[in-house]
């Protein structure tokens, strides 16, 4: 009983991660149809960038902050500076991203080097507690992942489907030239979605290198994580991530403790059965 | 007048890939409402495309405000006042009817989201509902809605009354005359010549993506011949 407490947990702690890397991504895609193979190299520069700030500063919540701004940025530039000007063509974009995330991953390769970075916690974050009625012991850090996934989750809905902007970005995603049409610089919007969608990276960066670590690879670790949850869940929702990384963090890690030979092999078997049954993913909305 | 020549179209050609859709089309829009008739797949929507620079032309300029529009984005060319009403409505499906018109209004304009709901009651009943949970009816209204928010000096329509219920059809054809009573510009695309004849006051007739015919609604409405010629329609299909 105590294991499948403890797979459990683990399993939404990983989902959680997953959940926070994969809504930026899922963003993107549903307003851009961009399929940003950068992603991981934002996550990764993010958990880097936070791990710097966390060794000089020692506040994490700075390196978050931090992290994620980095990611915002690096983000924005990536869209404005390249993607942007071949808007339209997803094939394109998509390799294009794909050659930035490599150029990325060397450039962090010479600077941070290929060592293994875990982010100092703070103390309050430090050790674990024995959790109330499950009765057993589990880290700080990963419940605190849960509830800032949970945080960053009701955030993003409230600015989706409570904002202004976020009813700009649903234009965008129902109808690009309608919205255009209407009088919105579309270009503008994708850059800003673009920098969202870096700074959810950025910040699931360092929450990893804390409770996880970061690595050269941690970025196409998280890269294909985010493919096969957006896939589960349907592409463009938020919903949907997060139900996608809740199936996929579960599945990983029950796999891993009860049937550790075929463990990898139940993350795609769910992908398989989704795209077998419901091609847009569970809470996507079919192509008009 | 000053606003006559309000959006002028000069030699304008389109194509898509190989087929060339638009040939040599001038056009001039100003204060008349003016009634663009054709039958399907004549060029009327692809004109409008260009004129929203939805769909680069070829050849040709589209003169709006005295601005040549040749490479202007879409979103610069509503800015500078020309409300698009699409075909098929295109309201955003995930979008409520308040949400619909508060991303489209502006401060300080003829046009705001109280004076939508003012002239759509229906609009205000539904404006917690979501655009793809409205009628046909509801649809038309809101698309024509959030283009006038845009406070356009020109509003081009493109098949407004099509797949609407006949009450619907006269509703909308009166909104085009109270539309060009506030001294906007009417550019009217529509297959359905009797409610274009009864909402404006020139027409233009396409056919294979030239404009053959330019005359006044009560000369076409007189000429029979002309109706059967360019627009003659197919049995079992309303007029």
């Amino acid at each position: 009983m105590t294991l499948f407490l403890i797979v459990t947990l683990n399993g939404l702690t990983l989902a959680a991660l997953y959940f926070l890397a994969a809504s930026g991504f899922s963003l993107i895609f549903g307003l851009m149809r961009t399929v940003n193979m950068a992603h991981g190299a934002l996550l990764l520069l993010g958990g880097y960038v936070g791990y710097s700030i966390v060794d000089v500063t020692g506040s994490w919540g700075l390196g978050v902050l931090g992290g994620g701004l980095a990611a915002a940025l690096a983000g924005a530039l990536v869209q404005a500076g390249v993607l942007g000007w071949m808007q339209g063509d997803e094939l394109r974009q998509t390799l294009a991203s794909i050659a930035i995330s490599i150029i990325m991953a060397d450039l962090m390769l010479w600077y941070w080097g290929g060592l293994t970075y875990q982010v100092a916690l703070p103390e309050a974050l430090a050790g674990g507690q024995r959790l109330p009625i499950l009765g057993v012991g589990y880290a700080n850090i990963r419940l605190a992942l849960m509830a800032f996934a949970l945080a960053t989750g009701l955030a993003l809905w409230f600015l989706i489907q409570r904002t202004r902007f976020g009813a700009v970005i649903r234009a965008g995603v129902d109808d690009q030239d309608m919205l255009r049409a209407l009088g919105y610089p579309i270009g503008r919007i994708f850059v800003l979605v673009f920098a969202l969608g870096g700074m959810l990276a950025g910040m699931a960066g360092v929450v990893a290198a804390s409770a996880l670590s970061i690595a050269p690879g941690t970025d196409l670790q998280f890269l294909l994580s985010s493919l096969v949850v957006v896939i589960v869940g349907g592409m463009g929702s938020i919903g949907g991530a997060a139900l996608g990384a809740l199936l996929v963090g579960l599945a990983e890690q029950y796999g891993l403790a009860y049937a550790p030979t075929y463990g990898v092999v139940f993350t795609f078997a769910i992908m398989v059965l989704v795209l077998a049954v419901r091609p847009q993913g569970l809470l996507g909305k079919a192509e008009q | 007048m000053a606003i006559d020549g309000l959006l002028k179209i000069e030699g304008l050609d389109l194509r898509y890939g190989s087929s060339h859709v638009l040939h040599e089309v001038d056009l001039t829009v100003g204060t008349r409402p003016l009634g663009i008739l054709g039958r399907n797949g004549m060029g009327k929507t692809s004109l409008c495309n260009a004129i929203m620079g939805l769909h680069a032309h070829a050849a040709g300029e589209i003169w709006f405000d005295g601005v040549a529009l040749t490479g202007l984005a879409p979103e610069k060319r509503a800015q500078l006042g020309i409300g698009y009403v699409p075909q098929g409505r295109r309201v955003f499906r995930s979008l409520t009817v308040e949400e619909h018109l508060r991303i489209v209004e502006r401060r300080g304009g003829d046009w705001s989201v109280d004076r939508v709901y003012e002239t759509f009651p229906r609009l205000k009943e539904r404006r917690r509902n979501l655009g793809d949970r409205l009628s046909g009816g509801e649809q038309q209204m809101l698309a024509i809605g959030r283009a006038l928010l845009l406070n356009p000096k020109l509003i081009v329509m493109d098949e407004p009354t099509e797949g609407l219920a006949p009450a619907i059809v006269s509703d909308v054809i009166d909104l085009i005359a109270l539309i060009a009573r506030e001294g906007i510009a009417v550019m009217l695309v529509e297959q359905n010549m009797h409610a274009a004849l009864a909402a404006v006051q020139d027409v233009a007739i396409m056919v294979g993506g030239e404009v053959v015919e330019r005359m006044s609604a009560e000369a076409l409405e007189a000429d029979t011949a002309m109706q059967k010629r360019h627009l003659g329609l197919e049995p079992g299909q309303a007029g």
